[in-house]
């Protein structure tokens, strides 16, 4: 290909017809693709037709779930009737507006977060403000807010909730836990691997259900924590210990010089590392960073197991409403879209920072 | 860290390495450390025995031999409810190694020729993966395992039993396939094989010693195969035929073969089909990482495209694809644990069952949180031997 472009060539891309057609001679370029691209156009006509007619042709938009049947196409009026619902949860119907403007200031910050000249003392200032203004906008009992117990919150707002708070508390964390690692202190460095490789070697499952039935055990008689903050223990300490590998991947990356460098000029060891190492060790890695936070993110859906009812086990609560019964694929192709595109938009911004973030592509 | 090391005169090295930090303000921090962790230790503990004894119960794994009295559908062992939890656990534990097992060597073939597809030259196979590839990537585990026991549980009753394969049939029952009956035909067939593959992997080496001696190579794969199964064939003709136990419908229920319940087959299926197109991406950017040269060099010499990707491209591609794998190998393990999502008994479905109904959370826990490190640290230690294997190939 390289051979033929002469180097006099517009600086242009290439137009849409002639990417079309180039598409299509590489689709058929020799007998072996042409059988390929049959074969995929083959699994598509199988798969897409049907799947329209079932998605958009026999869909119900509006109407009850007898019409749904009537119809015999998908019921998104399902998914409608219950959107709401899969955002608040049972929280108390009136007080709807609290929930939804704490999803207001989260993804508020989040989008600023996502915008590079904003990093900075104020961002985190921001965040500081913002993280207790959230909670206490959701859990009230102050400030003429009637108190929600936490048992009630519930939907998207709760996954919003132990991802972010998660996130919040479990950072500083794994930045102690990567320094601690790398320490030169046997006892603190034995200490910080134990933890992080016992978090990371069972499944975060088992930390839930540590959480929910034994820490209880661990406190005092006549001491209750509450269950969403048993279910934040776990995932901060889980959150901690895989962005602590993260975290020490970037403390690893740096070169010798810029250690003995801080040395040579005499900072002690905590300025050597706030000013001089983490600074570079945190910015390298913020792509692995956003891409561990993916997966911790779709880990959210696990806290199921401990009776917390997050996006999508209240939408799946939803499918036992009897007025509803027999919808649960348009739930959950509901829930795997709403998944999806979050978890989508990050990694393409993990990958644009990538490349932005390349010496020398600033 | 010991800011107050001179630089002009370094510190004499002693005769036995002693570990860093011993200044006064490190060994103060680990003193302090160390104070923290036995004292926060002990007052959990303390309060737990407290704790304890106001539900009437006693810390000891003396409860092991108690009977357990939990029903569990599917074991590889004989079980009855009657049996300990000793071996109920081990039941659960057996269904989780027995999931993880399977899911790991299918997830691998898959997830290999996923990765392939990634890598076409055909633009269409390519956007048709790569859209599967990040649709299953960038949602939950949990959502796709509810939706494969769903659609487990939309498959036709038992009568009407999906019939793809002969002798495999699919319905709300799970799946069931043809089993071979544990005799000694059987083993002396497993034997005849294991014999072809020892005659493989001597040939292999015979003719590795003689290309490197005398530079002409033979072909290898024939004769291997032929010894893979002729073995087991002249086994065979000599009457040790392995009787095959067809599976077949009688009455409301089949009777015979292999039962794979749709829990155990939701959960694989929703494993191996997550954990794959993870595992394709780490075999693509394994296979791109390696330079254009090399394949430009490989061409050069006229090697044909099959041993270009043996010989030259898979040996560098693996450095870059085996430490990923380890850790994709984990989290299947680990993943698998949400099967108490779905009702599959595996260990923690079967633990948790077990706390709920003695009280002794702490012993339970701990014992499937050790089975589950120790599980994580024999996987990385065997992946750990494989890379360094492979990574002195490289060093040569």
């Amino acid at each position: 290909m390289s051979a033929t472009t002469l180097p006099a060539a517009p600086p242009r891309g290439p137009s849409f017809a002639e990417r079309a057609t180039g598409f299509l001679r590489a689709c058929f370029a020799g007998p072996v693709n042409s059988a390929i691209t049959l074969a995929c156009l083959g699994v598509l006509w199988l798969a897409v037709p049907p799947f329209w007619t079932w998605a958009v042709t026999n869909a119900t938009l509006y109407g009850t779930a007898q019409d749904c049947r009537a119809a015999g196409g998908a019921c998104w009026a399902f998914v409608r009737e219950k959107f709401w619902f899969s955002i608040f949860g049972l929280y108390p119907f009136e007080e709807r507006w609290r929930p939804a403007t704490m999803i207001v200031i989260l993804v508020a910050m989040v989008v600023l977060s996502t915008i590079r000249r904003f990093w900075g003392r104020w961002l985190l200032l921001g965040w500081a403000v913002a993280a207790p203004t959230m909670w206490i906008l959701m859990q009230g009992g102050v400030f003429g807010l009637s108190f929600v117990q936490t048992r009630q919150w519930g939907g998207l707002t709760i996954t919003g909730i132990i991802a972010v708070y998660g996130l919040a508390l479990g950072y500083p964390l794994a930045i102690l836990l990567a320094l601690g690692r790398r320490s030169e202190l046997t006892l603190v460095r034995w200490f910080c691997t134990a933890i992080i490789e016992c978090v990371r070697g069972v499944p975060l499952i088992s930390l839930l259900f540590m959480a929910a039935i034994m820490l209880p055990l661990f406190m005092p008689q006549g001491v209750t924590i509450d269950r969403l903050a048993r279910v934040l223990v776990a995932y901060t300490l889980f959150t901690a210990a895989y962005m602590a590998e993260v975290v020490r991947g970037g403390l690893q990356a740096m070169p010798r010089g810029q250690y003995e460098a801080a040395d040579a000029i005499g900072l002690s060891y905590w300025k050597k590392m706030r000013l001089v190492i983490l600074p570079q060790a945190l910015t390298i890695t913020i792509p692995a960073q956003v891409n561990t936070f993916i997966g911790l993110f779709k880990d959210t859906t696990l806290v199921v197991v401990i009776g917390v009812f997050d996006f999508f086990t209240t939408l799946r609560a939803a499918l036992g409403d009897p007025n509803w019964l027999g919808f649960p694929t348009e739930a959950y192709l509901f829930a795997a879209g709403v998944y999806f595109l979050l978890c989508f938009a990050m990694s393409r911004y993990s990958m644009s920072l990538e490349r932005s973030l390349k010496p020398g592509g600033r | 860290m010991s800011s107050t090391t001179s630089v002009a005169m370094p510190p004499t090295r002693g005769l036995i390495p002693l570990p860093g930090g011993f200044t006064r303000r490190g060994l103060l921090i680990q003193l302090g450390l160390l104070v923290a962790v036995i004292g926060l230790g002990w007052w959990f503990w303390s309060n737990a025995q407290a704790n304890m004894a106001a539900r009437g119960l006693q810390f000891g794994y003396g409860f092991l031999d108690r009977s357990a009295g939990i029903p569990i559908g599917e074991s590889i062992i004989d079980y009855t409810p009657a049996d300990t939890y000793r071996r109920a656990l081990t039941v659960g534990l057996l269904n989780t190694l027995r999931v993880a097992i399977v899911g790991i060597a299918l997830c691998t073939v898959l997830g290999i020729l996923l990765g392939l597809a990634r890598l076409s030259s055909n633009p269409l196979l390519r956007s048709l993966v790569g859209g599967y590839i990040e649709v299953i990537r960038n949602t939950p585990l949990v959502l796709q395992l509810v939706f494969w026991h769903a659609v487990m549980l939309q498959l036709p009753s038992v009568r009407q039993a999906l019939n793809p394969l002969p002798g495999v049939f699919l319905s709300q029952r799970g799946m069931k396939i043809p089993a071979l009956s544990a005799d000694a035909s059987l083993y002396l067939f497993l034997a005849a094989m294991a014999a072809g593959a020892v005659g493989w992997w001597l040939l292999l080496r015979r003719e590795r010693a003689r290309q490197v001696a005398t530079g002409q190579r033979r072909p290898t794969v024939l004769p291997g195969l032929a010894m893979l199964f002729g073995f087991p064939a002249l086994g065979m003709l000599a009457g040790f035929v392995p009787t095959v136990d067809w599976p077949e419908l009688a009455g409301f229920n089949f009777e015979g073969g292999l039962t794979l319940s749709p829990e155990f087959f939701a959960l694989l299926v929703g494993l191996v089909v997550y954990t794959s197109a993870f595992i394709a991406e780490i075999v693509r950017s394994g296979i791109q990482s390696v330079h254009k040269g090399q394949w430009e060099a490989a061409h050069a010499l006229g090697l044909p495209g099959g041993k270009i990707m043996r010989l030259v491209i898979l040996p560098q591609a693996l450095r870059v694809i085996i430490p990923p794998l380890t850790s994709q190998y984990l989290n299947l393990t680990k993943n698998s644990s949400l099967a108490v999502v779905i009702g599959y008994p595996d260990l923690v479905s079967v633990a948790n069952t077990s706390i709920n109904q003695t009280g002794q959370a702490i012993e339970v826990i701990s014992i499937f949180m050790a089975v589950y490190l120790l599980i994580s640290l024999v996987t990385s230690a065997l992946m750990n031997w494989y890379n360094a294997r492979v990574a002195l190939l490289k060093e040569r």
